[in-house]
């Protein structure tokens, strides 16, 4: 009877050391399936002039439009910065900035300016690293995209993205966040928010080609990132960033 | 009624509603739970210490029946519960959250054999002495194997030690895991600590400790049995000890967090003082911290009756057993509270219906003790004194 014990312990070993590694190889699909760091370009960059933004908000109801964004989520938004004299520092962003600026306090005033947000499209991305199943990648473009029938609706990679940038859609019950409107640039378009940009303060182009005007903003002019300590080397770009914009 | 959400100052606007709700604050508060109860059965079962003898089984099963609904809340939680398998069929490894599935099952794996070996003796004896169909639910609960022979039992014990060995290191991986989820965040400066995982399995460890301690007292009261005095003090040692390891990390994170003033320390300062001064200075490092620490103090050190000692021990224990829900309320819940644009705060308050609501919470979390009666039903989770003075 001992011996049949301790057969029995021995396949029930072999059955968990056996299940252990078929579960070691069924990994692959979930990093397969999407393109690993190896294989990607970083294709695309996004440019974000402050000096130009207006603060309209055509872009971010352009945006609302075009991917059925759900209502009080933001797949961008407009943040506007008032540093009044005494040093205090006010930022605003009602609906999204949406519906356009609203009347400002009257006060002495040092600055104030419009400073739009979306998602960066890190080349190295805290979301995609985080994500459990493999449902938040990079595309070969290199763009962050997220896998909605895949992905587990765990918010772990809203947790660890740094700039707010995405939500849980109520309706889908998945990770949502911009997509630099994807199913327009694999068509040649450009984001919807850039085309209806009436300013110019946003653009999108080709990081490496002389010809694109973004490619070339990237090379010749000095541009900032946010929160570029965290290392995620964003791929939106901003001119005229000032020190009191996180 | 729903909660008003209060914002002051300003948020990214997909920060206003906090995500992670209460049922993410009751998971690491079970799986503490579960390292702690199995950390008690380990120093008897690894380390001999004898005096724990009455709690050893109990504590085994409290960790198994805490186990069993470590995971639920997530379940509860998730966007979509369906897909909970993709976190083990499809793993990004690069993921610290995509372990979970892995340590979770190897973990229970250990738990079960180390529960089946444990209490051979008692499923064979009462395979031997019931008839009917409870005679075939022990035959299938032995898996067959009836051999209570004197070195069969000697392997058995010898295997048990194996396990409960294997079974430490585990418990504190998969702990220490649970707080790497949240101290491998750099995105937050709340949560952004190495000495997070220390902490998570610190506090699971008194969590642990303090529940045995309760729950021991209180099956004692039901069964009308005496309780032993000598296994409580020497839980309370033990809950003591590792109390003051735990309260001093905190202390040291708290005091890093003071001292180093990075770029968001007003925000946390203003998170700790508006919205967490209940919770986390009044409860987590006030009352809930302050009493045990002095009190556990005299009760380990102090020659005074058995009833005063326990009294004492009891009330210690509850107020540690708050200490550490409202640890993981505060990491979990703070940690969302404020705006990674360091400039504004949220508010969150759980509903009591709904499914991450207080019912839900309460029902999760009285269920471990629903499997620990069903099981005593079963198989006796504690010596019966009458069998000790026979044996």
């Amino acid at each position: 009877m001992v011996t049949s014990r301790r057969d029995f312990l021995k396949q029930a070993g072999w059955t968990v050391l056996g299940g252990g590694l078929m579960a070691s190889f069924v990994e692959l699909p979930a990093s397969k399936a999407h393109a690993s760091s190896g294989d990607r370009t970083h294709l695309y960059a996004y440019v974000v002039d402050t000096h130009k933004c207006i603060g309209c908000g055509k872009c971010g109801e352009a945006c609302r439009a075009e991917n059925k964004v759900p209502d009080e989520f933001y797949r961008t938004w407009i943040e506007r910065y008032t540093i009044y004299a005494d040093g205090h520092v006010d930022v605003d962003s009602p609906h999204g900035g949406e519906k356009g600026a609203t009347p400002i306090k009257k006060a002495h005033i040092d600055r104030s300016f419009f400073v739009p947000k979306l998602c960066n499209h890190c080349k190295e991305p805290n979301c995609v690293q985080v994500c459990p199943v493999g449902a938040t990648y990079v595309s070969r473009q290199g763009v962050v995209l997220v896998d909605e029938k895949h992905c587990v609706g765990c918010g772990y990679c809203i947790q660890a993205c740094p700039y707010g940038a995405r939500f849980i859609n109520p309706k889908t019950h998945v990770a949502d966040k911009c997509t630099w409107c994807y199913h327009r640039v694999l068509k040649g378009l450009k984001p919807a928010c850039v085309t209806v940009c009436p300013v110019g303060a946003r653009q999108f182009g080709k990081v490496n080609d002389p010809n694109d005007p973004v490619g070339k903003l990237i090379k010749e002019a000095r541009l900032q990132v946010l929160k570029p300590e965290m290392g995620n080397q964003p791929m939106v770009f901003y001119n005229g960033l000032d020190k009191e914009v996180r | 009624m729903l909660h008003e959400i209060v914002t002051q100052g300003f948020l990214f606007p997909n920060e206003i509603e906090v995500l992670w709700s209460l049922m993410i604050v009751l998971y690491p508060y079970i799986t503490g739970l579960v390292a702690g109860a199995f950390i008690v059965s380990s120093l008897y079962h690894v380390f001999g210490k004898e005096e724990l003898k009455p709690v050893a089984k109990f504590s085994l099963v409290a960790a198994f029946a805490f186990l069993m609904f470590a995971c639920t809340p997530l379940l509860f939680h998730l966007g979509h519960p369906e897909r909970a398998f993709n976190i083990m069929f499809t793993p990004h490894f690069y993921s610290a959250m995509s372990g979970f599935g892995y340590i979770y099952s190897f973990y229970l794996i250990v738990v079960l054999l180390e529960i089946w070996f444990v209490f051979r003796p008692d499923i064979i004896a009462r395979a031997k002495s019931s008839t009917g169909i409870m005679k075939a639910l022990y035959w299938v609960l032995a898996l067959g194997s009836m051999d209570d022979s004197e070195e069969a039992l000697h392997i058995d014990h010898k295997i048990t030690l194996v396990l409960a060995a294997i079974g430490i290191p585990s418990a504190c991986t998969l702990h220490g895991y649970v707080g790497f989820l949240f101290g491998s965040l750099k995105s937050n400066p709340w949560w952004s600590t190495p000495l997070m995982p220390v902490i998570f399995l610190m506090s699971a460890i008194v969590s642990g400790i303090a529940i045995l301690i309760v729950s021991y007292y209180i099956v004692m009261v039901i069964k009308k049995q005496p309780v032993d005095n000598k296994c409580l003090k020497s839980m309370y040692d033990f809950l003591w000890g590792f109390f003051i390891i735990d309260l001093t990390l905190e202390l040291l994170n708290e005091l890093a967090s003071i001292y180093a003033q990075t770029q968001s320390y007003s925000i946390i300062a203003q998170l700790t003082e508006h919205r967490l001064q209940f919770s986390y200075e009044i409860l987590q490092l006030g009352i809930c911290s302050a009493i045990p620490l002095v009190v556990l103090g005299f009760v380990s050190l102090k020659t005074m009756s058995d009833t005063l000692r326990n009294r004492l021990g009891l009330i210690c224990s509850a107020l540690i057993l708050i200490q550490v829900l409202a640890m993981r309320w505060n990491v979990v819940v703070g940690g969302q509270l404020f705006s990674k644009s360091l400039r504004g705060l949220t508010s969150y308050m759980p509903t009591f219906l709904g499914r991450e609501g207080i019912l839900v919470a309460v029902i999760l979390f009285t269920m471990p003790f629903v499997v620990m009666y069903v099981f005593n039903l079963i198989l006796p989770l504690f010596e019966n004194k009458g069998d000790e003075a026979q044996g």
